[in-house]
């Protein structure tokens, strides 16, 4: 008979180890849908690898696109280690998009020095705002802000191509739905000739080392996380619970705000209605993966953007299907999550009593 | 007559990591008999009572029922259904009932087949009817559950557990929720069923109880049998004293002159939509130096009481002051930077965070302190020497302060949050069921250090449904029933039982 024991403590080694295999086996585990599209597998495999190591351009395409998973997810991380679902970070992402342009094409103009911290800060602040939404909604009338951000998501997409068929149409764009470009001042600058790669990268790490020392080590990091294990208990204790439950609402939306910003101001350089594959929703794998340690969120992030990166080369190289990488994001959450599930108990396997 | 037996449990044996919770357990429960487990908290009791209902797969030993044609059967172990149908019946120290159903949908839960097309309740009914004359519990079989009193529930329970041709009941911590009368209806109602035959485990920590009620007592203690006797030979001091291990000194009062006025009730309601939980119109003033016990059944607005104390609601009208000052919107942290010590009823779900480190716990209401933090950033320094003094002073047992809280016992979660909220010398305390679940020792420390507190001239507010705590411990004594507060003079059991009754004296 199989039985489960909780395990007393759970090691660093065991934390850390754990979403490492987990992403290992859903690797492995993707050479049976190859196998059945008829490709061969170690050929895959070796493709998918030079796709992201292949070349200096390989590597920072898949930079470039970890950059927008780092900062959603740390909208996820921060907002789960307060149990506040943010499901939303999509929508956020769009917010913020859509400030970057509507400050940065031309609005108000100025020196690089003004322009980019101010079309940063603009994305942030609509982004944050847009998660107070859902936030008040949780604390004020008991809504549940999985579904409220959640359906907020596609209120906000179809907001945008409103704004992209008016206001914010670029008279110029030949009638397709897209914004005026950003004023080259105020776009993210490159960080490197010829390639895509920009300084989104260098704001998303700045701001994961930031949260993770907010949260391990601040005042405010351990009100979030004592809402987040026991909002009874905390709420005993003195902490104001709905006022911390908006700050980290806040802070999450800001963070999938800035993802906008980045791809927006960074990379694509003009807002269209498809500027995000879901990314928002990649966030909640990406932090998932990452045990919601702000730290984790950067590793985990360049796995996934690798995964994605390597699997669309592989494609190209072998015409196999490109949706195999959402199959191995989607079998490395599953992975992660079964994974936790032993890092939890232990299993043994005990004779049954003979009666 | 020889007694014939209807169960035997034969060195049942149950290990839990390191501890061993049941230690090769004999015991014999014959027919008719009221057989008491009693122990402390942790001796192994509902260990014991759980291999005997197949909840727990023993690491050895068996259970053996009669098949009442003379023979005995061994029960196939971890199989709560073989259970059932060797006629044995559990009714839990907490209510296992559906509240939107009623009595009778609640009794036939379980009991009938999953894939039925037709329910049989004309059959089900005239079963209950004819129980509940034979036993003379009687419950409004179709009210439903949440319109019944706690002890009509309790009956429930019990017609539930005997609605399936039970002939073993064991009844887990039954009185915990009775006042003192409806605790003793309830052992008169189960005499007669013992005297048709049959066979009771009662579990108790409560002497008295067991020694009115049983035929038998069997005393466990750190998961062995420690003594086993007949009640009409046991002696009160001798069975504590089994139950306990080394006499305990239990605490001493010592005088202590009454002080300032601390806190303040005056005329102060509370709705919370439900009658018999609100706070109707209570006016008090406690004063340094004093121990006020509020005794009463537990669901007559001590919880309301409690989280008035604590800041979570704020009074409907009237006026709460502490030492003099009115408290405009109280807010938990308002009460904690009044001087209010709160020990939570709910310890595990009010007073801990328990997957936060014992270190963190010990500073969850002290995040303003600059002590603790400089300029919003955790002094991880001084967290850890305020927690191994603490753990040092309040004697915090357990794998250290890094360690999650929810490794600790509960008793040693008790002390942990005794050392948070005392260290603060808190002006007044409010301890809610403090004791509850703990053992003797632990039990003792936290009365020791009210007491300590008393002499420091604090005021203590102590909710508690021991009735013998309230005794021991307090200098004023107020009984909640229905929302309201009588304060009375009496020491007497019978005469605070029947104000918890709601019946004035």
């Amino acid at each position: 008979m199989m039985q489960l024991q909780q395990r007393q403590s759970q090691s660093m080694v065991m934390a850390v180890l754990i979403p490492v295999l987990a992403a290992l086996v859903a690797l492995l585990l993707t050479a049976l849908p190859l196998m059945l599209a008829g490709a061969n597998v170690g050929e895959a495999y070796q493709q998918m690898y030079l796709g992201v190591f292949g070349s200096k351009f390989a590597f920072t395409e898949m930079l470039t696109r970890a950059t927008p998973l780092i900062f959603t997810g740390l909208a996820a991380a921060v907002a789960f280690q307060a149990r506040l679902w943010n499901i939303g970070a999509e929508g956020q992402l769009y917010l913020g998009a859509m400030a970057a342009v509507w400050i940065g094409t031309g609005l108000i103009d100025g020196p690089a020095v003004l322009m980019v911290p101010l079309v940063v800060l603009a994305g942030a602040l609509a982004g944050g705002l847009g998660m107070m939404g859902p936030a008040v909604l949780k604390t004020r009338f008991g809504a549940d802000e999985v579904v409220t951000s959640l359906l907020l998501n596609f209120i906000i997409l179809i907001f945008v191509q409103m704004m992209l068929e008016g206001p914010l149409k670029d008279p110029m764009g030949l009638g397709w739905p897209q914004s005026m470009p950003i004023l080259d001042q105020a776009a993210l600058p490159k960080l490197m000739d010829r390639m895509r790669i920009h300084a989104g990268l260098p704001l998303a790490l700045i701001c994961a080392v930031i949260a993770q020392i907010m949260l391990t080590r601040s005042t405010w990091g351990f009100r979030v996380r004592a809402v987040g294990a026991n909002p009874a208990a905390a709420r005993h204790a003195g902490i104001n619970v709905n006022r911390t439950l908006l700050g980290v609402a806040m802070i999450s939306g800001a963070l999938a705000g800035m993802a906008g910003v980045s791809e927006v101001a960074g990379l694509k350089g003009y807002l269209t209605s498809d500027l995000s594959p879901g990314f928002g929703y990649t966030g909640i794998v990406v932090a998932m993966l990452a045990g919601l340690s702000p730290a984790g969120v950067v590793v985990s992030a360049l796995f996934i953007a690798s995964v994605f990166v390597g699997a669309d080369s592989m494609s190209r190289a072998m015409g196999v299907s490109s949706y195999l990488a959402d199959l191995t994001v989607a079998l490395s959450l599953i992975c992660v999550l079964v994974g936790g599930f032993f890092g939890r108990f232990k299993v043994s396997f005990a004779k049954k009593a003979t009666a | 007559m020889e007694k014939t037996p209807v169960l035997r449990l034969r060195g049942l044996t149950k290990t839990f990591g390191p501890i061993t919770a049941a230690d090769a357990i004999d015991l014999t429960l014959h027919q008719g008999e009221v057989l008491a487990l009693l122990g402390e908290n942790g001796a192994g009791k509902t260990t014991l009572m759980n291999m005997l209902f197949g909840h727990y797969t023993p690491d050895g030993g068996t259970v053996e029922v009669s098949d009442f044609t003379g023979g005995m059967i061994t029960l196939p172990a971890g199989q709560p259904q073989a259970a059932i149908d060797a006629g044995i019946g559990m009714v839990h120290q907490h209510f296992t009932l559906a509240e939107n159903l009623s009595v009778m949908d609640n009794i036939m839960l379980g009991s009938e087949p999953l894939f039925a097309l037709k329910r049989d309740r004309k059959a089900a009914r005239d079963k209950l009817r004819k129980l509940m004359e034979d036993t003379g519990l009687h419950v409004p079989v179709d009210a439903r559950i949440g319109t019944l009193s706690v002890g009509e529930r309790q009956r429930v329970e019990i017609l539930k557990a005997l609605f399936r041709d039970t002939r073993i009941l064991v009844l887990d911590e039954p009185t915990a929720v009775l006042t003192p009368q409806e605790a003793d209806g309830l052992f008169i109602a189960l005499r007669e069923i013992v005297a048709r035959g049959l066979s009771i485990v009662f579990i108790s920590h409560k002497l008295r109880e067991v020694l009115a009620f049983s035929d038998h007592i069997a005393v466990l203690r750190h998961g062995q049998k420690v003594g086993e006797l007949p009640t009409s030979e046991a002696d009160r001091k001798a069975i504590a004293r089994l139950m306990v291990g080394a006499e305990n000194a239990t605490p001493q009062r010592a005088a202590v002159s009454v002080g300032a006025p601390i806190l303040g009730f005056q005329n102060i309601t509370v709705k919370t939509g439900n009658a018999r939980t609100s706070l109707n119109d209570l006016s008090f003033m406690l004063h340094a130096g004093e121990i006020l016990g509020i005794a009463g059944v537990s669901g007559n607005g001590q919880s309301a009481f409690a989280q008035l104390l604590s800041g979570l609601i704020t009074p409907d009208s009237g006026t709460l002051s502490l030492q003099g000052v009115a408290q405009e919107n109280p807010t938990p942290k308002s009460m904690i930077d009044s001087g209010v010590g709160r020990i939570p009823e709910d310890r595990h779900h009010d007073g801990v965070i328990s997957t936060m480190s014992v270190a963190e716990n010990m500073v969850l209401e002290r995040l303003d302190d600059p002590e603790i933090q400089q300029r919003g950033f955790l002094n991880k320094t001084a967290m850890a020497e305020n927690a191994k003094r603490l753990s040092a002073d309040y004697d915090v047992r357990g794998p250290g302060i890094t360690a999650r809280a929810t490794l600790l016992s509960g008793g040693n979660i008790q002390k942990l949050i005794l050392a948070r909220v005392l260290d603060r010398d808190p002006k007044l305390i409010l301890a809610n069921q403090p004791t509850r679940g703990l053992d003797f020792g632990a039990a003792a420390e936290v009365n020791r250090r009210l007491f300590a507190a008393r002499s420091n001239g604090a005021a203590v507010v102590l909710i508690s449904e021991d009735l013998d705590e309230i005794l021991q411990l307090s200098d004023r004594i107020m009984v909640m029933h229905d929302g309201t507060l009588t304060e009375t003079d009496s020491r007497d059991r019978a005469e605070i039982g029947l104000i918890m009754a709601g019946q004035t004296s």
